[in-house]
Parts: C-alpha cells; sequence; structure tokens
C-alpha cells in the first residue's frame, strides 16, 4: 500500500484560539474564548447540538463572520492555506469524477493535477475500482470516503472535521474512524462529533464544549495508540464519564 | 416512448374533433379549412414553406445564439464585478419592462427588412430567461462548497471558483432558461417578420391571410408548430447530454444507500 504522502509529512503545527468572540442572531455564542491545540495532536470536541461545535471550527477555518486570524498556527502565522476541511456533508461536486473530486484542490490552486498520488489515496480509502464513477453513482460511506481522500490530498498540517462521520451507518462509521486514525497520524486534527464513542476510539485529547457563551471544558487525554478497540473496557470506561460530562447517564 | 404515443394520441383526438366540427357546422372553409384541407395546401406548398421555414428557422436559431451569448456574458459580469452588478442590472430588469413586441417597428426601421431585425427580436425575448436563469444558478451556489473552496484557496482564486464551482453548478439553471429562451424564440421571429419582411412563415400566414387563403396559413402555423417544437426538443436533448449529472438527481432518486 502507498504511503499517501510520498516523500514528506507535513510539519506539525498547533493551532491557538486567542480571545475568540462571535455574535450569531444577536446572542454571544463565543466570548473571549481561549484554546490551544498541540501540534500532531486528534482532539474530539464534544458538545450538545446548537451549543458552538461548528461554529468553532468555522471560526478556525476562518470562515463565517469571526474575524480573520482569530485562531493562528502555533508558530504565530495564518492558518490560511494550512487547514484541509471535511464537512459532515461530503460536498462532492456532482459533475466531477470521484477522482477529479479528489483533485479540486489542485485544480482551483491551479497547481499540477497529480493524479498518482489522488488514485494512491482512492485506493487508501478502498476506492480504486470507483475513480471514475460520479458522486451519484456511489453510496453515502463511500462519498464519505471520497470526500477523506479529497482532504487527505490538501495534505495540510491542520484538519478539521465537523462530524465527518455523522451520516453514515454505524459500521461504516466504525470503518471510517479506522481509517482516518491510521490517515491522519502525525497532523493536527480536530473533530467535532457529538458521538462520545468516537471520541474515545480516536482522541489523544478530549473536550466538552458548553455554556453559553460556550467555553472547552478542562480536556480528557486518554492514553494508548488509536483507532481504539470499541470493545476495549477502558474505551466504555471513558465513553460513560463522557456522557456524564455532557449531562447523560446516572448521577 | 409512452408519452410520445400519448401526445400523437393528443393530437390525433383534437384533429379529429377539429374535422368532425368543420363538417357538422358547415363553416365557410375561409373561415376554418378542415385539417384534412390543411394537410392538403401543406402537401401542395411543401417546397414554397419549406423554403420559408428555413428562413424562420434560421432566424430562431441565429437569435437563440445571439440571445444566449449575450445573457451568459450578462450574468457572469453582474456576478462577477460590483461596478457591472450596479449598473447592468437595472438595464437588465428594464429591458423586460418594455414590451419587446412594441420595439418590432423600430427595430425593422434601424435594421431593414431582412433576418437582421428578426434575428435581434428573437434575441430580446430570450436575453431575459437565459440571464436571469444563469444568474438565479451562479447566485445559489451550494455555501458548503463554496465553503471548501475557501478553505482550499484562502479565497485568492474567485476565477477559478467561478470557473469550477459557480459556473458548472449554474448550468441547470442556465438550462431552464434556454429552454424558456428556445419555446419563446419562434415568437420573436415570427413578430419581427410581421412587421415587415420579404420572407419567412410569419411573412407567409400574413400573406395568406391577406389573400384569405387560411388554408396556407393553416399550413405555415403547423410548419411553424413543427418549427418550434424541433427546436425546443433539439435544445432540450443538447442541454441533457451535456448536463448528464444532473439527470441523476431528480425526483426518481437513483443514489445507492448503505455503505
Amino acid at each position: 500500500m502507498l504511503d499517501p504522502t510520498p516523500g514528506f509529512a507535513p510539519p506539525s503545527l498547533g493551532v491557538r484560539i486567542a480571545h475568540g468572540s462571535l455574535v450569531y442572531d444577536g446572542k454571544p455564542v463565543f466570548a473571549g474564548l481561549n484554546a490551544e491545540f498541540a501540534g500532531g495532536s486528534f482532539t474530539c470536541i464534544l458538545g450538545a447540538s446548537g451549543v458552538g461545535k461548528s461554529s468553532l471550527l468555522r471560526m478556525i477555518a476562518g470562515l463565517g463572520t469571526a474575524p480573520p486570524d482569530t485562531a493562528l498556527g502555533s508558530d504565530g502565522g495564518t492558518l490560511t492555506g494550512r487547514i484541509a476541511y471535511m464537512d459532515q456533508r461530503d460536498l462532492l461536486l456532482p459533475w466531477l469524477s470521484a477522482l477529479d473530486n479528489v483533485l479540486l484542490g489542485t485544480r482551483l490552486r491551479g497547481e499540477r493535477q497529480d493524479s498518482d498520488r489522488a488514485l494512491a489515496l482512492l485506493a487508501e480509502v478502498g476506492l480504486t475500482d470507483s475513480a471514475a464513477l460520479l458522486p451519484a453513482q456511489l453510496s453515502g460511506g463511500m462519498r464519505q470516503r471520497v470526500a477523506l481522500a479529497r482532504t487527505l490530498m490538501e495534505d495540510q498540517p491542520v484538519v478539521l472535521m465537523d462530524e465527518p462521520f455523522s451520516a453514515v451507518d454505524a459500521l461504516t462509521r466504525m470503518k471510517l474512524q479506522d481509517l482516518s486514525a491510521r490517515l491522519l497520524g502525525g497532523r493536527t486534527v480536530i473533530l467535532v462529533t457529538h458521538d462520545p464513542l468516537e471520541a474515545a476510539r480516536l482522541a489523544d485529547g478530549i473536550h466538552v464544549l458548553s455554556g453559553s457563551p460556550a467555553a472547552l471544558g478542562a480536556g480528557t487525554f486518554p492514553s494508548g495508540p488509536t483507532p481504539r478497540d470499541p470493545g476495549d473496557p477502558k474505551v466504555n470506561e471513558l465513553q460513560t464519564a463522557l456522557l456524564a460530562k455532557l449531562g447523560v447517564g446516572m448521577s | 416512448m409512452t408519452a410520445l404515443t400519448r401526445g400523437l394520441v393528443s393530437i390525433a383526438v383534437a384533429l379529429a374533433v377539429w374535422q368532425l366540427f368543420v363538417w357538422l357546422s358547415g363553416v365557410e372553409p375561409f373561415m376554418l379549412p378542415g385539417p384534412g384541407q390543411v394537410a392538403k395546401t401543406l402537401a401542395a406548398n411543401v417546397g414554397y414553406l419549406a423554403e420559408h421555414a428555413t428562413v424562420t428557422g434560421a432566424e430562431i436559431l441565429m437569435g437563440l445564439g445571439l440571445g444566449t451569448v449575450v445573457g451568459v456574458v450578462s450574468a457572469l459580469a453582474i456576478i462577477s464585478f460590483a461596478p457591472a452588478r450596479r449598473w447592468l442590472m437595472p438595464v437588465l430588469v428594464v429591458s423586460q419592462a418594455v414590451p419587446v413586441f412594441a420595439l418590432a417597428p423600430l427595430l425593422v426601421l434601424w435594421l431593414g427588412y431582412g433576418m437582421a431585425s428578426k434575428v435581434t427580436m428573437a434575441a430580446l425575448i430570450i436575453y431575459f430567461p437565459v440571464a436571469t436563469a444563469f444568474l438565479d444558478g451562479l447566485r445559489r451556489t451550494e455555501p458548503g462548497w463554496l465553503d471548501l473552496a475557501q478553505t482550499m484557496t484562502g479565497g485568492n482564486r474567485p476565477f477559478a471558483v467561478l470557473r469550477h464551482i459557480r459556473i458548472p453548478a449554474a448550468l441547470p439553471g442556465l438550462a431552464s432558461g434556454l429552454r424558456v429562451g428556445a419555446a419563446v424564440a419562434p415568437i420573436g421571429a415570427v413578430i419581427g417578420e410581421w412587421v415587415g419582411s420579404g420572407a419567412g412563415l410569419g411573412y407567409v400566414m400574413l400573406h395568406a391571410n391577406g389573400r384569405m387563403q387560411t388554408d396556407l396559413m393553416f399550413a405555415a402555423l403547423a410548419t411553424l408548430a413543427a418549427l418550434a417544437l424541433a427546436t425546443y426538443f433539439t435544445v432540450d436533448w443538447g442541454l441533457r447530454r451535456m448536463i448528464p449529472w444532473q439527470a441523476e438527481s431528480g425526483p426518481g432518486d437513483r443514489q445507492a444507500s448503505g455503505g
């Protein structure tokens, strides 16, 4: 199997948010939010619906109404051009084949179309035979795998994922989590999810986002290699603890 | 195929009713000829009608081409440049507020009795549906795609985003505009011919009307209808071929499911 990033790995780059503020619909979503994500770490952010998880990710991505450069790289530089973003929806362009969708970023930037690398990434996500198919010809899980390949094709040090596997069935979700843990290793990943099991399987650090304006809680930092076995008692224990933090479970 | 069959049956029934009405009412042929007589006249004048149909057809196609080009360019200019938005948008709206038919005598005065005035007329009629439908499509790009492009380019390549995302995403909208355009373009050509011309089906109809050749008028009308239908279905067929992905997201969603 081919290395997804032949030749080099992106340099590890952390993310720092200082005094992040965002008003939505007259209500403050964030007010003076501070956060730091270590370079090369896989962080999961949990929280109830509507608390501002996606807004946090969009703020880091420089999307939406937050002032630009609210979030900076750990080297003090802007994150623009150094992030890859993956949404809950696959956001595949329906008129492009799976391969051309993976190549979208290079095409938009007017760079050389490295089809070999794109094909290698499609092979990594198990879609060698589907490279020429249009999104409408693929299942939901396959489309999300194409989106993952497109995210990896960007080859950025910071990867932002907004509930990337929430729209697929449980079995596909497990497989996608395994793939992500393997393929995103070494990058700074910030993954927003509502699924404590997902966080327990994948994360080096887990934070709960809560309150209004929202703030990040003290992190939980599980140890050990990822992806963790969903049957592992430690994973179950962590999942229960996370559920409790989210206000669900026995109390 | 069933749709075609059903269409043919409907037309056959309508023709039968028409013929029956002519027989039973005993209406004078110069008021309303029966379909049989119209068919006979059509067959007798097939060369004459074909010659004029070629003229009208050429006017329709050139008008369609010209109107599409100008409409597409306007929409692209409006979406890409803020000054164009401010200056061109009112023109677009006003162009529709002026009844295009009222311009026909002026166009004939300025551009003469030849094809130019009819092509312009057809182009003016289809300009608005094409420009607005395409503009609407360009404006309604899925925001998620634009966000994705923003993270990929840092917002530095608006024209690449226009070319690779906004325009392809707007093609189904443009296609609706073109379908409307293809349907109304014959009106423009024929109105132009009515106002002043020496050739074309509109000229034939006006001429036949003046000489009480009602059967010839109906024959020209039938030819015009056939021409309009052929234009519409050719455009529709071409658009389906050009935008194949759209056919796959219709109400009968054919997406596979599961992982």
